[in-house]
């Protein structure tokens, strides 16, 4: 029986700002469905691995692979697999919830995208602003629409930059039970959060950077 | 959630300009200063001309292409600020939307919103110029829709370049107008034909002429885009 890629395998990756190296000789495999929680502090390079993981940006040098494909040469493929939840919403200000949303579910080829829309927005509870343009959001709730893309897409992986920060409590409770119910379908996760405890309660594996380089926490 | 096949390309590009139209009809920002940029530009032509109505009639089509060409400026620079604002445009890469479907939609958004304004001001340069538009209307209206297209094919691609730039303003019209002196050079000859005598019966060359450029204007962008969109 042939066994199943990896979710993630980093092949010695670096990558480069002008002078500055964000990331640098970093190697390391994440099985299929575990989760991974990323540490580190602000500029060590989290949000940069991320957004090479999501084939946002790529390596300088070394290569990714996402489920057995090279992020550069597959990239296309691997967006339909892959969801990034980042600092950025992603969202048009001027556009509705609904309408953001809609946007999505057609690009996304969605079946039903109204009554799919209609339940991700009761879900996130955001049912009585749908019709509110996102320039009159907050940041929380910019932050809940952006957990709702992320669950429209239905992903294998699933990747979290910070996803606790603009949440209030119920927000931040809603964003634990999410990261659950993921782990529960199978999907890869990586969490990246300065909350440390609360991360590692919901992960079991841990890669820590400092400057860009995979240190022991 | 059933997420279904891959969106076809130009299906991606029709729902891309279907949200850019929705975006400029809930704001109708651009829209406006679009028309009174446009209308303010024919005018001031106007004033500074006098009133020597045969020079007027003359020189209308170079007016009227340079107000389309000045007003293009501001329709391009705010086609992509609405995609740098939280990162929109990288939202619609990810998701998966090939930047090729990007690059064409944008074009033909933009596109329908210069051919637009070009309706609007023909009857102002009628107005104002004294033009007669039914000596050749179908062509004229060929012409116009065919330096709409012109513009905006290099346009979304130095709008995308320019987009995160700190002088995005200036840097626009700076790259683009030298790319399109060609292209303006046969719309207004083109126009100039429609609107006047035709002796020699050369307007069937121009509009071959700007048939090129636009073919070659979409195909260089549709092959650059990609490269312009992404991150490396």
């Amino acid at each position: 029986m042939q066994s199943q890629p990896p979710a993630i395998e980093i092949d010695d990756i670096s990558k480069r700002f002008g002078s500055r190296w964000a990331v640098s000789r970093l190697s390391f495999t994440l099985p299929a469905g575990r989760s991974l929680l990323l540490t580190g502090h602000n500029g060590s390079g989290k949000t940069t691995l991320l957004r090479m993981i999501a084939t946002a940006t790529f390596p300088t040098a070394g290569k990714i692979s996402i489920f057995g494909h090279e992020t550069r040469e597959k990239r296309e493929l691997l967006r339909h697999d892959v969801a990034l939840l980042s600092h950025a919403s992603y969202l048009y200000e001027d556009l509705t919830a609904a309408q953001n949303l809609t946007l999505l579910a057609r690009f996304l080829g969605v079946d039903d995208s109204k009554k799919q829309v209609a339940e991700l927005l009761e879900r996130i509870g955001l049912t009585e602003r749908a019709d509110s343009p996102v320039r009159q959001f907050s940041a929380g709730m910019r932050k809940r629409l952006s957990i709702a893309r992320l669950l429209m897409k239905a992903p294998k992986l699933a990747l979290f930059d910070e996803p606790f920060g603009e949440l209030d409590p119920a927000g931040i409770l809603q964003m634990e039970n999410l990261l659950k119910e993921l782990q529960g379908k199978g999907v890869t996760i990586v969490l990246a959060t300065h909350l440390i405890e609360q991360g590692q309660s919901l992960t079991q594996e841990r890669l820590h950077l400092d400057q860009g380089r995979k240190e022991t926490p | 959630m059933s997420v279904g096949p891959r969106v076809p390309l130009l299906k991606a590009a029709w729902l891309v300009l279907l949200k850019d139209w929705q975006i400029e009809w809930r704001t109708r920002a651009r829209l406006t200063a679009l028309i009174f940029f446009a209308l303010s530009t024919l005018l001031l032509f106007s004033f500074a001309m006098g009133p020597d109505t045969d020079a007027l009639r003359r020189h209308a089509p170079g007016y009227l292409w340079l107000a389309l060409f000045f007003a293009s400026v501001l329709s391009l620079g705010e086609s992509f600020r609405i995609e740098s604002e939280n990162q929109a445009l990288l939202g619609l890469i990810l998701n998966p939307v090939e930047p090729r479907a990007i690059f064409l939609g944008k074009v033909f958004g933009n596109a329908s919103l210069l051919f637009g304004l070009s309706l609007l001001l023909l009857p102002v340069a009628v107005a104002l110029y004294d033009i007669e538009l039914s000596k050749a209307p179908g062509s004229l209206l060929l012409v116009l829709l065919l330096g709409s297209i012109g513009i905006s094919a290099p346009g979304i691609v130095y709008s995308a370049i320019s987009a995160n730039a700190r002088a995005r303003d200036v840097m626009l019209p700076l790259l683009l107008f030298p790319v399109l002196v060609p292209l303006l050079l046969a719309s207004v000859n083109a126009t100039r034909f429609c609107l006047g005598p035709d002796a020699q019966n050369q307007l069937p060359s121009w509009l071959k002429l700007l048939t090129a450029f636009d073919l070659i204007y979409l195909s260089v962008g549709f092959l650059l885009f990609p490269k312009v969109a992404e991150e490396d």
